[in-house]
């Protein structure tokens, strides 16, 4: 088996409190979809900025690529590699080609041709002069997830990215994910209190309770002999704390 | 109520005949004003946005009351403290800048900088988080992250520099105490009304107002524009 593309231990992250991360060990395989699953106050949000290196962790490290990082010294070209798509958009002011062009620009590239491509694969073609701010939930999260892929990333990491959309935005999106994984080799981890959408769209899922990783495995296996009760509840829907 | 209406008129006429002693005022005041409001721009608006995005920044609470207690200064107390620093026997005497309109910019520095600083740091510290946490997630570094922020809170910013210009073009106390209000030389259109009000020349006070105002109400037209084009 391949070196993991990451690997965490005794990865920890607090803000002046008790710890709100706490993660004995967990790797991420190149090219999987690896989804994390748990209710909200979990640490999946927090392990996520700290796996695209936008934070640094409280104690422990994270071995990406082979290269151990402990602190906020990360190189810039490194943290190219990873991009989120969080729950909230977060456009910027202007156009929808604009918001997509972005990451290009921040990397001094300028690619007209891959942004107007990016947004008909996001089914965006006919609004790349449209004002970002005035489009529809389903339509920013389509140009947050245009503006994350045109940079080609190694790693995407969505925190949430279909929360509070409608049926239709959640397949378009799902299905942009899972081409990009496949056709691209993009290694994705999703965070989500779905689980209905990490069985759709995961290799491996891990569930995680006040900041551990309870149990992590193969997404069938995950779902159909858990070996840990508390994620036996939580796939049948029941409320797990 | 006759005053007004030959106040008006003197004002159009001096506008139309561009008379060179008005004129000399108007460029003044405009160099003056626009001088400071300059230099207070270029170190304000990156200053107040350290300001508001590093939390890290010690004292920043400290900073932030300072800031905010500048915004209110009186002009004539700036004049005052700027006089005192720059009058012979002061700590910055030896630059031989009082009566100069040198001594009138560093005065209206000390009004405009924290105006723009104080602004922009609110402006910034209104753009929404996820904006910031984003832009780093797409690979910016710690300057671009900066030029984004500002970019997303440049309304806020033309306002702060908006506000700033209005506070220094209109204000007669500090540039009357360290320029001195001599002809030809530190004359500007605030002075002049005052010193025409006081030998009970009101038409010509009146007629300076109304150039005053105007000019105000150009530059600020320019910078709404401007705001406006930014909205977008």
């Amino acid at each position: 088996m391949d070196a993991p593309l990451y690997l965490l231990d005794g990865l920890r992250k607090s803000y002046d409190g008790p710890a709100v991360l706490d993660l004995e060990h967990l790797e991420v395989q190149a090219g999987e979809v690896l989804a994390l699953v748990g209710p909200s106050g979990a640490g999946k949000s927090t392990l996520l900025r700290l796996l695209n290196f936008l934070e640094p962790p409280t104690a422990g490290s994270i071995v990406y690529h082979g290269r151990t990082f402990r602190d906020h010294r990360v190189p810039i070209a490194v943290r190219r590699e990873i991009t989120t798509v969080f729950q909230r958009p977060a456009l910027l002011r202007g156009s929808v080609r604009r918001n997509v062009a972005y990451g290009l620009r921040l990397r001094g590239q300028r690619d007209d041709r891959r942004v107007e491509q990016m947004l008909a694969q996001v089914g965006l073609g006919d609004r790349a002069k449209a004002h970002a701010q005035r489009l529809s939930g389903g339509e920013m999260q389509r140009v947050a997830l245009a503006r994350a892929l045109v940079v080609e990333p190694t790693v995407l990491l969505l925190d949430e990215p279909t929360a509070n959309l409608d049926p239709y935005n959640v397949v378009l999106i799902e299905d942009i994910v899972r081409r990009q994984n496949r056709e691209q080799g993009t290694t994705v981890v999703l965070v989500t209190h779905n689980v209905f959408q990490a069985r759709r769209l995961a290799t491996r899922v891990g569930l995680m309770l006040s900041g551990r990783l309870i149990e992590v495995g193969p997404a069938p296996q995950f779902f159909e002999s858990p070996s840990d009760p508390r994620t036996a509840a939580f796939v049948r829907g029941e409320m797990v704390y | 109520m006759d005053e007004i209406v030959r106040g008006l008129v003197r004002a159009v006429n001096l506008i139309c005949t561009a008379d060179p002693a008005v004129l000399e005022i108007v460029w003044l005041s405009l160099f003056v004003s626009g001088l400071a409001l300059a230099i207070s721009t270029v170190i304000g608006v990156p200053a107040g946005a350290a300001l508001g995005l590093w939390s890290r920044i010690r004292v920043r609470g400290l900073i932030t009351v300072l800031l905010y207690t500048g915004m209110g200064l009186p002009p004539v107390v700036v004049g005052l403290a700027v006089y005192l620093l720059l009058s012979r026997s002061g700590p910055l005497g030896f630059l031989g800048w009082l009566f100069t309109p040198s001594a009138m910019v560093f005065a209206q520095i000390v009004i405009a900088l924290p105006v723009v600083a104080g602004l922009t740091m609110i402006a910034v510290q209104s753009v929404e988080p996820g904006v910031r946490l984003q832009v780093r997630a797409l690979g910016a570094t710690r300057w671009q992250e900066l030029v984004a922020v500002l970019r997303e809170a440049r309304v806020g910013v033309m306002a702060a520099v908006v506000a700033a210009f209005g506070s220094i073009i209109s204000e007669v106390g500090a540039v009357m105490l360290v320029g001195g209000n001599i002809e030809g030389r530190t004359r500007v259109l605030t002075t002049a009304i005052v010193l025409d009000t006081r030998m009970g020349e009101f038409d010509l006070a009146l007629a300076l107002g109304i150039i005053l105002l105007l000019l105000a109400f150009l530059a600020n037209a320019v910078l709404f524009w401007l705001q406006q084009r930014a909205e977008g």
